[in-house]
């Protein structure tokens, strides 16, 4: 097997596939190594949003440009159904503490040049989602978010990026990374050495122990969350639901399933954690959230559950970023549970570093060397 | 299938069978052609062509159709059945209605029956 190529991508998570894909596309050379199989980690697992509203400014750039450049293309460049909608995200809220924090999003979100909106009268959020709860108050209205398939959207780029050349490598593990002459040059698996002068790691949680052989650290936890899935029943509605206080995100889904999932934050306390299974609190929990809004599909039959592990980081913000103190080495990680919707710009932009281009969105915000200790 | 896996290995021209037609996962509806065309694009494993087509993800959970899928991606790999894993079970084992699902106590209504009885 030859293990020289011109880029490693190691992770093959949405990061990892579309990164290896713009990269097999510019005609280059590229390795992904990835630990398990492909999307068996978050990719395969999340919540499906493609979503700008809610992000915090210093990432919402990359998400604006993905749903304006990236998004409403990729299934018909890649050449299959990756079930892209792009109907509206509809955060809402039951109490006062809500409303604040829809203020605060929606003030700045705003500033970026955002179109999100906040609705203060039942009749204007009754008009957009007929069927919701009477006690809701107020809800922030996102039309150019969406949602898509995120099991088929990152096989799908496994698949056109492997048609172009990409080499994948599945059920191998990294173990260390080793500069040579001052550059990244080597990445040691239990499979042998590669070689590459580029290096792109996005392994999700699974980055942390890798970086940290060339010295570097992410502050990153390891949480776990899970979802389910309903029967599929008729049409109800497009929009992407969540809840301003983060307790449910909910939609249906192109087949009339609707996917629904959240945190009960509990699940760290467990005294096995983490622990790759679901428990028996948080999904149920999670439904009960859910119909506190939507009390009509409560009749609706769950189908099945699963959990999945974020990789949340101390400042709530992803890092996406060159690192100049290991020439070649280029981070996607700590995407902090909302990274499915900029993984593929996220892949795009760490392509274009890796090719010595410009990233086509600011991300001056999500460098690698930001975390400081506060001051106060 | 736990040795290290070069995703990149070629099975070759994909021939279409005249049975490729047949729906194998009813739930989802997806053809054996579907399946064995997923695994000619790479999907190697169970659950990469589950994720790709969602084979064994709908209503019944795999129940009656995982079975044939693996013996397709054993046809189609060439190895045996024993080699492709099985799906993970996921709770619940029976559809719950979210109502019943998300409460700690049992309402009848849920169970389909007029809520005046």
């Amino acid at each position: 097997m030859n293990k020289t190529s011109d880029v490693i991508v190691i992770g093959a998570g949405v990061v990892g596939c579309s990164a290896a894909y713009y990269l097999a596309k510019a005609g280059l050379k590229v390795t992904v190594l990835e630990r398990r199989e492909i999307a068996f980690g978050a990719s395969g697992r999340n919540g499906t949003g493609a979503r700008q509203s809610g992000r915090d400014n210093r990432e919402l750039p990359l998400a604006m440009f993905g749903v304006q450049n990236i998004w409403p293309t990729l299934g018909e460049e890649l050449g299959e159904d990756i079930e892209y909608v792009q109907n509206g995200n509809m955060r809402m809220g039951k109490t006062e503490k809500d409303l604040a924090a829809l203020q605060e999003i929606v003030a700045a979100n705003r500033e970026l040049g955002l179109d999100i909106r906040l609705l203060t009268d039942i009749k204007d959020i009754r008009e957009l989602l007929p069927m919701v709860a009477d006690d809701v108050i107020c809800a922030t209205w996102c039309p150019t978010d969406g949602h898509a398939n995120p099991m088929r959207t990152t096989l799908a780029l496994y698949k056109k990026a492997r048609a172009l050349g990409a080499k994948f490598i599945t059920n191998i593990k990294v173990l260390k990374l080793e500069k040579v002459a001052g550059q990244l040059r080597r990445v040691y698996t239990d499979d042998g050495v590669f070689e590459a002068d580029r290096v792109i790691l996005c392994a999700g949680y699974g980055s942390r122990k890798i970086m940290r052989t060339v010295g570097l650290d992410v502050p990153m936890l390891p949480q776990l969350t899970e979802a389910f899935i309903t029967e599929p029943i008729p049409a109800v509605t497009e929009k992407y639901l969540c809840a301003a206080d983060g307790s449910f995100y909910a939609q249906q889904q192109c087949n009339g399933t609707w996917l629904v999932g959240g945190d009960s934050n509990y699940e760290i306390y467990d005294a096995n954690y983490p622990r790759e299974v679901t428990f028996s609190f948080s999904a149920p929990r999670i439904a009960r959230f859910f119909l506190e809004y939507m009390p009509t599909l409560a009749g609706v039959k769950v189908i099945r559950s699963w959990s999945g592990l974020l990789d949340m980081c101390w400042d709530g913000c992803p890092v996406i970023s060159k690192v100049e103190e290991v020439p070649g080495l280029y981070i996607g990680c700590a995407f902090t549970g909302h990274g499915f919707g900029i993984g593929p710009a996220a892949g795009y932009v760490l392509a274009q570093m890796a090719m010595d281009e410009e990233p086509a969105a600011d991300l001056s915000g999500l460098r690698y060397d930001r975390f400081r200790m506060p001051s106060h | 299938m736990s040795s290290i896996c070069d995703e990149t290995y070629h099975l070759g021209e994909f021939e279409p069978r005249p049975d490729d037609d047949t729906i194998i996962c009813r739930c989802e509806e997806i053809t054996r052609g579907e399946i064995r065309r997923a695994i000619h694009d790479g999907m190697y494993t169970i659950n990469e062509v589950k994720r790709f087509l969602r084979v064994g993800m709908g209503l019944c959970q795999g129940q009656s159709c995982i079975k044939i899928v693996r013996g397709i991606i054993a046809e189609e790999l060439g190895i045996p059945m024993s080699e492709v894993n099985v799906i993970t079970a996921r709770s619940p084992v029976r559809p719950v209605p979210m109502g019943v699902y998300g409460n700690d106590t049992f309402d009848p209504k849920f169970l389909g029956g007029d809520e005046d009885e």
